[in-house]
């Protein structure tokens, strides 16, 4: 098991007026990240640039790559030579990094991408809005796994959520993603630095099986090259100790199964969301990132006219919150999801909520408007 | 009987993968005997490699950390591995399909930035384990699996490509000249810059049995015949050149 430390924050505390993506970076630089590698994408830029800035403070090394499949790949590499390590993209760049994530999470390295998600598909409209690469995060390179995604709705939360990335992806030895979107990223508004943050520290222990364990967690501890371990690290299927075995089922399957066991078996203290309202409500939004800024904005409103509309708010979106929405969807309620995107989390919601539920999707380039999310409750209500 | 390599490979390990008489079993040698010579330290050596044929050189037979990565990405994953800890030796050796064609903008962006970094590419001038389709290294005429014509388009000359790139040395050798090869290897492990060694390996399975060389020992011979030195070439036709390999060290001059 990791152990974890309290330490003193990056910046002395107070309150800041950041972007979400200056927020990210200093969550970043807060939560021991010291290598950055990228590529520069509107609208994510803004994050490589005080990365740029902030790991020179820090004697961390920050390196523009020639693209974002090799600022993934280095980003893997820094991760197994020690160095909490991460990258930040969009739409396109997210794209390229796919077959490295699955090399990632394949061999059970610690690292965190920040998607700032814009409209797409292909191109899209670069500087505009959206929310469509949730499935992407999920499912985006080849084959069957899991990994964590998160979604911040808040400058606050692109700080927060930022170092929470890095604890997990240490805790579960896995690629992390904060799935946030151009309109949180470029919000500026007022946060808050504590004095202090908890971090999780990489496990290790000398000598053990880097790739195997017998622990209830799932999650074998992690040597760093130079180490003297005579670590062998390889995409291909491997036994505990990095060996490749591509002809043995037995392997393949374990692994495999170990894999996406280790974070499923973990969902329970994985998964956070938060609830307004809701024990009344007749109509329960389901929302996250950007567009649940305006679902509580219209709920709120909705509330002060006595009409009993509710919001949960999905700060994971992976692994998903199934045993929530199961639970929620037995009170027969009527769930209404807005989403930037053609339904990407409804489609989910459908799977695990026996009820009525009623999605809402725009994929214009712009935010949703809590005026348009209030008149769709007050029509279901 | 205990072998004098013994403590450079991992035990476990028991045998390689590759066919007989391909090149890249006589690379490995020379690559370890490179570090014996220079009593590197493995380990503060991370080996780093793509995927391919050549990718299985060091792993997982070598005795420090190896590192196989993805199809072309090899020197992109050494970067930050190396950036993150520069304490660590670090020595990419991969293909020539891996390192020099999907790779490729990898290799001249390492190169560029002189990055330090020794990186063997194993050239069979093929796609060896995919089953012999054409490379960016072939050269022009060669059937493949791809072109039973012939190749029509002119190989890479790697070593003039990273040097334009920014490499500040560059050698080429056959592994059919394993001393004058593992000297090059070690020049380029003693430097602190970006190096690139390009090993020719044969590959009979792939390459050999479509371009008439019924066995691994004629395409050895023919190896040797073709690989020529830089002093040599000078004196040559240049017609005559053209069929010939030019091996040597190159640095800007
Ligand atoms: C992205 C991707 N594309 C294609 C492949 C298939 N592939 C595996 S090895 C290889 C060729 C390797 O050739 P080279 O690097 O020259 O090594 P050799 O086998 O000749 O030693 C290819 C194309 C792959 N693994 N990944
Ligand atoms: S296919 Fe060619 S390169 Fe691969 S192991 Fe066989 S001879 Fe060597
Ligand atoms: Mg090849």
């Amino acid at each position: 098991m990791n152990d974890t430390n309290e330490i003193n924050s990056a910046l002395s505390p107070g309150s800041y007026f950041f972007t979400g993506n200056e927020a990210a970076a200093e969550g970043a630089i807060a939560a021991g990240c010291r290598y950055y590698a990228g590529y520069p994408i509107t609208p994510s830029s803004e994050i490589m640039e005080r990365m740029s800035q902030r790991l020179r403070d820090v004697s961390g090394v920050f390196m523009q790559m020639e693209d974002e499949i090799a600022s993934i790949c280095s980003v893997v590499g820094a991760s197994w030579s020690g160095a909490k390590s991460m990258t930040a993209t969009s739409g396109p760049g997210f794209s390229l990094m796919q077959e490295a994530i699955g090399y990632g999470v394949f061999t059970e390295t610690p690292l965190v991408i920040v998607d700032i998600q814009r409209a797409g598909p292909c191109t899209g409209q670069a500087t505009k809005v959206g929310s469509g690469d949730l499935m992407q995060a999920k499912w985006g390179s080849h084959g069957d796994y899991q990994i964590i995604a998160l979604s911040p709705w808040s400058v606050q939360e692109m700080y927060d959520q930022t170092i929470d990335a890095f604890n997990l992806s240490e805790q579960y030895r896995v690629p992390v993603f904060v799935m946030s979107d151009e309109a949180v990223g470029h919000l500026r508004e007022r946060m808050d630095i504590s004095p202090t943050l908890r971090v999780t520290n990489r496990y290790k222990k000398s000598g053990a099986a880097p790739f195997g364990t017998e622990e209830k967690d799932g999650v074998p501890p992690m040597p760093s090259f130079g180490e003297g371990e005579n670590i062998t690290v390889t995409g291909s299927t491997h036994n505990e100790f990095g060996v490749r075995k591509t002809d043995d089922p037995n392997v393949q399957e374990k692994l495999v199964g170990r894999l996406n066991h280790k974070i499923l078996n973990n969902r329970e203290e994985i998964v956070q969301s938060e609830s307004y309202y809701m024990d009344d409500a007749d109509v329960i939004v389901i929302a996250y990132g950007f567009t649940a800024r305006s679902a509580f904005f219209a709920v709120d409103q909705l509330r002060k006219t006595g009409k009993k509309a509710g919001l949960l708010r999905l700060k994971t979106i992976w692994p998903f919150a199934d045993k929530l929405i199961t639970e929620i969807g037995r009170k027969g309620k009527k769930l209404f999801v807005p989403e930037m995107n053609s339904g990407q989390v409804y489609g989910e919601i459908r799977k695990y909520a026996d009820c009525e539920v009623i999605p809402y999707h725009q994929t214009n380039g712009r935010i949703i408007h809590p005026k348009d999310i209030m008149q769709h409750i007050e029509r279901i209500l | 009987m205990a072998r004098d390599l013994d403590a450079y490979l991992r035990q476990e390990v028991k045998s390689t993968p590759f066919c007989p008489g391909c090149g890249h079993g006589i690379l490995m040698n020379i690559i370890l005997r490179a570090i014996a010579d220079l009593q590197l330290d493995m380990k503060n050596i991370l080996f780093v490699s793509g995927i391919g044929c050549a990718a299985w050189i060091p792993s997982p037979h070598f005795n420090g950390d190896t590192l196989h990565t993805l199809h072309g990405r090899a020197i992109a994953f050494a970067t930050g591995a190396k950036m993150a800890n520069p304490k660590l030796k670090v020595i990419v050796i991969s293909g020539d399909g891996d390192l020099t064609s999907i790779g490729g903008n990898h290799l001249i962006h390492a190169a560029r930035r002189n990055t330090n970094l020794t990186v063997i590419c194993a050239n069979n001038m093929i796609y060896g384990m995919t089953g012999g389709q054409v490379a960016s290294t072939s050269p022009l005429g060669a059937v493949t699996a791809t072109t039973g014509e012939g190749n029509p388009y002119q190989p890479f000359d790697l070593c003039r490509l990273v040097l334009g790139a920014g490499a500040e040395y560059a050698a080429r050798f056959s592994v059919t000249q394993p001393l004058v090869l593992m000297a090059a290897i070690k020049k380029a492990l003693n430097m602190e810059t970006f190096t690139f060694i390009e090993a020719l390996s044969p590959c009979p399975t792939q390459f050999g049995r479509r371009n008439q060389a019924d066995s691994s020992v004629q395409m050895l011979k023919a190896l040797m015949q073709d690989c020529v030195t830089r002093e040599q070439a000078a004196k040559m036709d240049k017609v005559v050149l053209k069929t010939k390999i030019i091996t040597g060290e190159f640095s800007h001059e």
